[in-house]
C-alpha cells in the first residue's frame, strides 16, 4: 500500500493531533539498546548476537522476510520471550539484569516488571480483553497498575478513545467492533500506560485492506508527536518510508542493512534487501 | 481477514513447556520416578500379603417384597432428613473442592518444579483411586490421630472435598489453558501484576468455559455422597439400609432413596444444561 492510499479513509488524522495527542506521553521517550542478544527456538536461531541502538523518540521500522526474527526483537523487548544471552537496556536501565558490585546478575521478577512498565506493545491480533468494553480495556491498566481513580481513568480513557475516533464505541465489547476499530482501541489501551517505548508488531497485517488506513492514520499521529520511541515491524513500505527515521532490513537473525528509509527502501545495497523489496512490491 | 503469517515463536508461553533435548527413557525423571514408585508399591504389597483371609457375607432375610403405600408415606420425613444430610455433605465438600481445586490448578502450573511435581503426583494419585477407598483411609487416619476428632459427616465432607478438588483442578486447568496466549501477552504488555492478570483477565474468561464441567462434577459428587454410609454418615443410603434391616421391608426405602436422588439430580442436570446454553450464547 502506498502513502497516498493510506492517507484516505482516516477518521482521526490531523484533527486528532489538533485535539492534543501530545498528552499521551508526557514523560518523554526512552532509548533501547541491544547488546549481543541471541535467541533460539530449539535449533532455529532467530536472533544472532544482535547489537541494536534506538535513540529516544526515534522511529525505527523493521522489515524483513517472514521468520527472520524481526518480531522476536519486539517480543524480547516486551519480555514475552527471554533472550538466551546478551543484554537489553530500556532508557539506560538493564531489562533482564541487575547491577551489583559492578557485575551484571540476572534480574529478579520485580526488577523486570518495573523496567518493562516503560514499554508498551500493540499486537497483530489486537489481543483486546473480550469480556470488557472498549473503555474498560483502556481503563484497566491505569487503574490497576498506575493507581488512578476510576473517574480519572474514565476521563482519560474517553479522551484516548476520542483521539482514535472511537468515543462512540466506548461501551461496546471487542466482539462488536471491526478489526480496524479493535486495533485502534488496542493502541489507545497501550497509550493509556504512557509508555516511553512503543512496539508495534505487524499491527495492520490481520486487517482487511480497507481498514488499514484508519489504523495507520492513528500511528501517524503518534509518530508526529515524537514523544515516544517507536519500534515497528510492518509490511506497509509506503507507510514505513513516510514515518521512519531509520529502516532496518532484518534477515536470518541479523540486521543486514540499515539507514534512512529513502536509502534502504529506495536504493538498497544488499542483495537480499533488493530481493525482499522486489518480492513485496511485485505482489 | 488478511493473510495470517506464521511466526516462529511458540504460541503458548507455558512455563512448564520448556524446551528439553531428547533423552533416553531411563534418564527422564518423568518416566523413571513413576515407574519406580509403581514397582516399589507392588513390592510393598507383595511383602505385606500374608494369607488371603476368609470372608463370609452375612445373609439377610428376603423380607416382604410387596409395596405398602402407607409405609412409603410414613418413611418420607426420614428420607428427607437423610437427603438433607447427603446434600449438606455434598455442598460443603464441593465448596471446599472449588477452592482447593483452584489452588491445585495453580500449583500444577507453578514455575517451580518442587511445587509442580508433588501437586501433579497428588492430583493423579487421588484421581486414580476410588472415593470409597479414600473415605476408609480418612476415617482410619482421623482415628489414628488423637487430637483430631471428626464427626462422620465431616469425614465425608473432607473425602468428597479432596476427591473432587482434583477433578475441579483439572477442569480449571483446561479452562485456564483455553484462554489464548495473546491474553497473557496483552496483560504483560500493559504491565498488569499477577493478581490483576488473574482476577481481571484470566479467570473471567476461564470460568465460563469451566462452569459446565464444574456443574457436572457437582451432580457426580452428589451421587457419590451416599458412600458416606460406610463411614456412618446418616444420609440417604444409611436411611434405606437401616429401614431394610429393622423393618425387613426393602422396597419402600430404596424406592424413596432413589426418588430422593432424582429430586436433586434432575433439576441440577437441567440447571447445568441451561447454564451451558446461556454461556454459549454470551460468548460470541
Amino acid at each position: 500500500m502506498s502513502a497516498s492510499d493510506t492517507a484516505s479513509g482516516a477518521p482521526s488524522g490531523a484533527a486528532a493531533a489538533g485535539r492534543g495527542l501530545d498528552q499521551i506521553s508526557p514523560e518523554g521517550a526512552a532509548g533501547v539498546r541491544f547488546r549481543g542478544v541471541t535467541k533460539a527456538f530449539g535449533a532455529n536461531v532467530v536472533l544472532r548476537d544482535l547489537d541494536l541502538d534506538v535513540a529516544p523518540a526515534e522511529r525505527v521500522v523493521v522489515i524483513g522476510p517472514s521468520g527472520s526474527g524481526k518480531t522476536t526483537i519486539l517480543r524480547t523487548t516486551m519480555t514475552l520471550e527471554r533472550p538466551d544471552s546478551g543484554t537489553i537496556e530500556i532508557g539506560g536501565r538493564h531489562l533482564y539484569h541487575e547491577e551489583s558490585d559492578g557485575r551484571l546478575r540476572p534480574a529478579r521478577e520485580k526488577h523486570i516488571r518495573e523496567v518493562r512498565s516503560d514499554v508498551g506493545m500493540v499486537f497483530q491480533h489486537f489481543n483486546l480483553f473480550p469480556h470488557l468494553t472498549a473503555l474498560e480495556n483502556v481503563m484497566l491498566a491505569p487503574m490497576k497498575v498506575h493507581g488512578k481513580s476510576r473517574e480519572e481513568a474514565r476521563d482519560r480513557g474517553m479522551y484516548l478513545l476520542d483521539t482514535v475516533g472511537l468515543a462512540h464505541a466506548a461501551n461496546q465489547t471487542p466482539g462488536q467492533l471491526s478489526g480496524g476499530q479493535k486495533q485502534r482501541v488496542a493502541i489507545a489501551r497501550s497509550c493509556a500506560c504512557e509508555p516511553k517505548v512503543m512496539l508495534f508488531d505487524e499491527v495492520t497485517s490481520a486487517l482487511d485492506p480497507e481498514l488499514v488506513g484508519e489504523v495507520l492514520s492513528v500511528l501517524r499521529d503518534i509518530a508526529a508527536l515524537g514523544t515516544t520511541t517507536m519500534l515497528l515491524v510492518t509490511h506497509e513500505m509506503g507507510f514505513a518510508s513516510e514515518i521512519a527515521d531509520r529502516v532496518l532490513m532484518f534477515d536470518d537473525g541479523q540486521v543486514i542493512e540499515q539507514g534512512p528509509p529513502d536509502q534502504v527502501l529506495g536504493d538498497p545495497r544488499h542483495e537480499r534487501t533488493k530481493a525482499f523489496l522486489g518480492a513485496v512490491r511485485s505482489h | 481477514m488478511g493473510a495470517t503469517r506464521t511466526r516462529q515463536a511458540p504460541e503458548a508461553p507455558d512455563p512448564a513447556a520448556v524446551f528439553r533435548p531428547h533423552r533416553r527413557w531411563y534418564r527422564r525423571p518423568g518416566v523413571v520416578v513413576p515407574v519406580a514408585l509403581v514397582v516399589i508399591g507392588y513390592a510393598l504389597l507383595a511383602g505385606a500379603v500374608q494369607e488371603p483371609g476368609s470372608y463370609a457375607p452375612e445373609v439377610y432375610p428376603d423380607g416382604d417384597l410387596r409395596f405398602d403405600w402407607n409405609f412409603f408415606v410414613y418413611l418420607v420425613p426420614m428420607m428427607l432428613t437423610g437427603l438433607l444430610v447427603t446434600a449438606k455433605a455434598t455442598l460443603w465438600g464441593f465448596a471446599a473442592a472449588l477452592v482447593l481445586g483452584f489452588l491445585l490448578a495453580l500449583g500444577r502450573r507453578s514455575r517451580r518444579a518442587w511445587v509442580r511435581w508433588p501437586v501433579t503426583a497428588g492430583i493423579e494419585f487421588v484421581r486414580s483411586t476410588p472415593l470409597l477407598v479414600q473415605l476408609f483411609f480418612w476415617q482410619a487416619s482421623v482415628r489414628a490421630v488423637d487430637w483430631i476428632a471428626l464427626q462422620p459427616l465431616e469425614i465425608l465432607t473432607l473425602g468428597l472435598g479432596i476427591h473432587y478438588a482434583t477433578y475441579c483442578s483439572e477442569a480449571y486447568r483446561a479452562g485456564i489453558n483455553s484462554v489464548p496466549a495473546g491474553q497473557w501477552e496483552a496483560a504483560t504488555s500493559l504491565s498488569l501484576g499477577p493478581v490483576t492478570t488473574w482476577t481481571r483477565v484470566i479467570i473471567p474468561q476461564a470460568v465460563p468455559n469451566v462452569l459446565p464441567a464444574l456443574g457436572n462434577y457437582l451432580v457426580a459428587a452428589f451421587k457419590d455422597a451416599p458412600m458416606g454410609f460406610i463411614v456412618n454418615v446418616h444420609g440417604l443410603l444409611f436411611f434405606a439400609n437401616s429401614i431394610r434391616d429393622t423393618a425387613f421391608r426393602p422396597v419402600e426405602p430404596y424406592l424413596l432413596a432413589g426418588l430422593g436422588f432424582l429430586l436433586v439430580s434432575i433439576p441440577a442436570a437441567w440447571a447445568v444444561r441451561l447454564l451451558e446454553k446461556r454461556i454459549s450464547y454470551e460468548r460470541i
